[in-house]
């Protein structure tokens, strides 16, 4: 493993009287592309204005290569930011765009115009250097932000939603555009996003927030897969969550069904909350299901179907490859390995653990 | 903090450079001293006789009379100008516009004073209540122009023929449809027209002839003869009516309008 | 066609535009081009090289330019300290600001009066105070302080303006690539004022250079400015054809200074936002 890069220690941050993070604990290794995802308002956004030292903490440090850098001015840190809209500088053209931050730092002309070449083929926009703002496409801008920031050659390229303006389509080639750079420059990306697609295909590690806490930490394959809460799971694709009782160790009891599971140590005659993906669930002959049921609907929607399925009173969420018209009855069968048992929060304050990694 | 202390100040000085001159005024309106600014006690009497001063009244009535006919005319002349300029081809709104222009670029001097050329030497007019009323309108008209064009702009041009499509006359589809989305354009062109109107002292002074008197031109006469105390109470009467009319207005927004737009041309 | 009819709705307002717009302009051009016998001459507009009217232009000039440039200084940071405080607190400043343009326009000029009067307000406090008293009434000085006084605001608030729109992230995009306040201020801020400032100081030049009532009342006579000159050629000499002679000269330095001004705001880099 890479070492901490940058480490944020017992952060506390709040506006008006909001607490908008509450001792928040968190470290970014070298060369990683770290994506803080939750909904809006859960601090992700502060937490990188932290790091770019556009906000002070009330409480808490946060450590650079373990040199305190919390009162830092942000001029004077090796980070640079992209900007959710982008915030070119409207007055200037592309080339005096990229080149603001390398004339602060008194660099050759010669130099500078190399690395605007460099930069500007890097994004795929050469030959743009004396094209105005206003003439690009929100895209081409975005590519311009990230070239102004890059040729600064930062240790960590901070990168607030940037690719929240654009189309699908575009966002979607974005992403990969965006993987490809890290790799090329070799730098760390700390990433802020609500989109839970954007998270899994770029990260390395995902860090889910909501509320000013962290709720889990862990690859894109640790989220999507062992979700910690109900609030993750929810968050990080569609899932069935279903009140459940832990009779004993991998037993679990749904809607008046005992089902098979892998977890333990949960005690006995515990409720806790279930959480089953619906690519999870198997769609058999009612006499080889679990439990029994009938499809309610049925939606086309490319590489699968979604079904919903009414049985014991819970309409399970199904993506199946295969179809089955409403109205049939179906038997539904879940493999123990696919079940997610998990504590049921105790109130709603709790609900918002923060989960140190 | 330093920081802060030192804006703070800079801020005060300012508000002190633009209120001492008015706290001058308003105190010396209740000195009972003719001797300028020598304190004599305190007196209502400057407020009594100014009630009793044909000569400030009658200026005081003019100001009114002309305020409200000026910008009353000037919104309806301008808002159906805009209505047309709205509906013709971009050339020969660009014309129009130009000739908007003009009023409000060139100096108020020269304003008045071809406008006074144009009245005795050209019309044979006599200078006098009418003169100064069209001349006011002329300098009013490109405020509500430029307040109600803007909104025309916004209107979607399809709900006016959707109206029409469903069998209203066009007068019907008017004030059912355009109206209401041009209403707000057309008040505070009226407002800007006022205050423009009110303030008015150069074209004012060359278009009046010699019966009638503003509250501007009366003023101005009576500084060249030598200032009457009963001015320091009018200052007062209207720097209380200028606080109520601009608390009334929502904060003066619509000063800030004529700013944008003067800054726009 | 259908169009045609709302076209129609302006009829009114072109025979004004014609009327009351154009035809003045015609018949000021007419006088400044002929004689008190009608015949054509251009010594109306030469006039202007008279030694009297030529120092009175380049006073005018002077006091515009010097009254343009304290405007300026002043109104630049009450901007920026403006841009800054909160909300709520910044509607209740501009009210504060706007206020005193809703007086009189007399009235302000006859509160100056009182106050630089040699037996003024500020003298006498000087007096009682034990302190030599100032002479400004009836300099270019009191005409200038009181014309900073009138237009102040027309510089405020398009500066203001203009500063209100830049976008904090534009801002904080600089200070992330480098630069320290100084760098934000010259690289960042000031232009993109830049559009602002220069539509303040045409809307504070045009009204000082072309001035005559401020000059009239403060100046005691003293202080001719152009705006003098031209009033009293209509006024006092009757002198008609003079004065529209001079009025067309005044006319092309306003529209000469307005293009130079706007030119430059072109080169600028086109912050023009509006």
């Amino acid at each position: 493993m890479s070492k901490r890069l940058i480490n944020l220690e017992n952060i506390s941050k709040s506006f008006d009287g909001n607490l908008v993070l509450d001792d928040l604990n968190l470290y970014i290794r070298e060369n990683e592309f770290l994506t803080l995802l939750g909904p809006s308002g859960c601090g992700k956004t502060t937490t990188l204005r932290l790091i770019g030292g556009f906000e002070t903490p009330d409480k808490g440090r946060v450590l650079f290569d373990d040199k305190d850098i919390t009162a830092l001015p942000p001029n004077q840190r090796q980070v640079n930011t992209v900007f959710q809209k982008y915030a070119l500088f409207p007055h200037m053209n592309i080339a005096e765009n990229i080149a603001f931050g390398l004339k602060i730092k008194k660099k050759s002309k010669k130099y500078i115009n190399d690395k605007i070449k460099y930069a500007l083929k890097l994004v795929n926009l050469d030959g743009f250097e004396n094209r105005g703002v206003e003439s690009l496409s929100g895209g081409q801008q975005q590519r311009v932000a990230i070239a102004r920031a890059i040729v600064n050659e930062p240790k960590v390229l901070l990168l607030d939603a940037p690719l929240g303006a654009l189309d699908l389509k575009l966002r979607q080639d974005m992403q990969y555009e965006l993987i490809r750079l890290k790799n090329e420059l070799g730098i760390t990306f700390v990433y802020v996003t609500h989109d839970q697609e954007e998270a899994l295909t770029m990260s390395d590690t995902i860090v889910v927030m909501n509320q000013g806490y962290i709720q889990q930490i862990g690859t894109p394959e640790d989220i999507y897969n062992e979700p910690t809460n109900a609030f993750v799971a929810d968050f990080i694709g569609e899932s069935n969550i279903i009140d459940g009782l832990m009779l004993e160790d991998r037993l679990v009891e749904i809607l008046g069904v005992k089902f098979p599971c892998v977890d333990v140590g949960f005690g006995k005659r515990r409720p806790v909350d279930v959480v089953i993906r619906p690519e999870d669930v198997e769609l058999v002959a009612p006499e080889h299901g679990t439990i029994e049921g009938d499809v309610t609907s049925l939606i086309f929607k490319g590489v699968h179907w979604e079904i919903d399925v009414m049985a014991n009173g819970y309409e399970w969420l199904v993506h199946t490859t295969q179809m089955h018209p409403v109205g049939s009855h179906v038997g539904i069968k879940v493999d123990p390995f696919n079940i997610q048992i998990m504590h049921k929060p105790e109130s709603s304050d709790e609900r918002a653990v923060e989960m140190d990694a | 903090m330093v920081k802060k202390t030192a804006e703070r100040i800079y801020l005060g000085l300012i508000f002190l450079f633009l209120y001492l001159p008015i706290v001058v005024l308003i105190v010396l309106s209740f000195n009972d001293s003719k001797t300028r600014v020598q304190w004599g006690g305190f007196t209502l009497k400057w407020y009594q006789n100014l009630f009793d001063n044909s000569m400030i009244t009658n200026a005081f009535g003019t100001t009114i009379f002309i305020t409200l006919a000026s910008a009353l005319l000037a919104t309806v002349l301008g808002t159906l100008a805009a209505i047309g300029i709205h509906a013709m081809r971009a050339k020969n709104q660009a014309i129009m516009l130009g000739a908007t222009n003009i009023p409000l670029l060139n100096a108020d001097i020269v304003t008045g004073l071809s406008m006074m050329l144009l009245f005795v030497r050209f019309m044979d007019l006599e200078l006098g209540m009418a003169t100064v009323l069209i001349a006011h309108i002329t300098f009013n008209l490109p405020y509500v122009i430029l307040n109600v064009l803007p909104k025309l702009k916004q209107c979607n041009q399809n709900t006016y023929e959707a109206a029409l499509d469903l069998g209203a006359t066009p007068l019907y589809a008017f004030f059912k449809i355009i109206w209401p989305q041009i209403r707000a354009g057309v008040f505070s062109g009226f407002l800007m027209a006022m205050t423009m109107s009110m303030d008015d002292f150069s074209i004012t002074y060359f278009t009046k002839g010699a019966g009638v008197n503003t509250l501007s031109t009366m003023i101005y006469t009576q500084m060249k003869r030598g200032v009457i105390p009963e001015m320091y109470a009018l200052s007062t009467i209207l720097f209380l009516i200028a606080l109520l009319l601009l608390l009334a207005m929502n904060f003066g927004s619509s000063r800030k309008e004529k700013m944008k737009m003067r800054e726009r041309i | 066609m259908r169009k045609l009819g709302r076209q129609l709705l302006a009829g009114p307002y072109l025979v004004w535009i014609i009327g009351f717009i154009l035809l003045p302009v015609v018949v000021i051009l007419y006088f400044a081009l002929t004689n008190s016998e009608g015949d054509f001459t251009l010594s109306n507009i030469l006039a202007i090289g008279d030694p009297i009217h030529l120092k009175a232009l380049f006073l005018s000039l002077r006091l515009a330019v010097v009254c343009t440039v304290i405007c300026l200084i002043l109104a630049y940071p009450l901007a920026m300290i403006l841009n800054k405080t909160g909300r709520k607190r910044q509607n209740l400043i501009v009210f504060i600001f706007i206020l005193p343009m809703w007086m009189n326009f007399m009235l302000r000029i006859l509160a100056w009066r009182m106050l630089l009067n040699n037996n003024g307000v500020i003298n006498t406090l000087l007096e009682t105070l034990g302190l030599p008293t100032l002479n400004i009434i009836n300099t270019s000085t009191a005409v200038v302080f009181c014309m900073v006084y009138d237009f102040l605001p027309f510089m405020v608030l398009p500066i203001y303006n203009s500063m209100a729109r830049i976008s904090q992230d534009v801002v904080e995009a600089a200070r992330d690539l480098g630069a320290g306040s100084v760098t934000v201020f010259f690289k960042i801020i000031l232009p993109l004022t830049l559009s602002g400032v220069i539509s303040g100081i045409i809307m504070v030049f045009v009204p000082a250079l072309t001035s005559f009532a401020i000059s009239d009342l403060l100046g005691g006579g003293k202080v001719m400015l152009i705006g003098n000159v031209i009033e009293q050629a209509f006024n006092q000499q009757f002198n008609w054809n003079l004065g529209s002679g001079l009025s067309i000269v005044l006319m092309i330095f306003v529209v000469v200074s307005m293009a130079l001004m706007s030119a430059h705001d072109k080169e600028g880099g086109g912050a023009g936002v509006w």
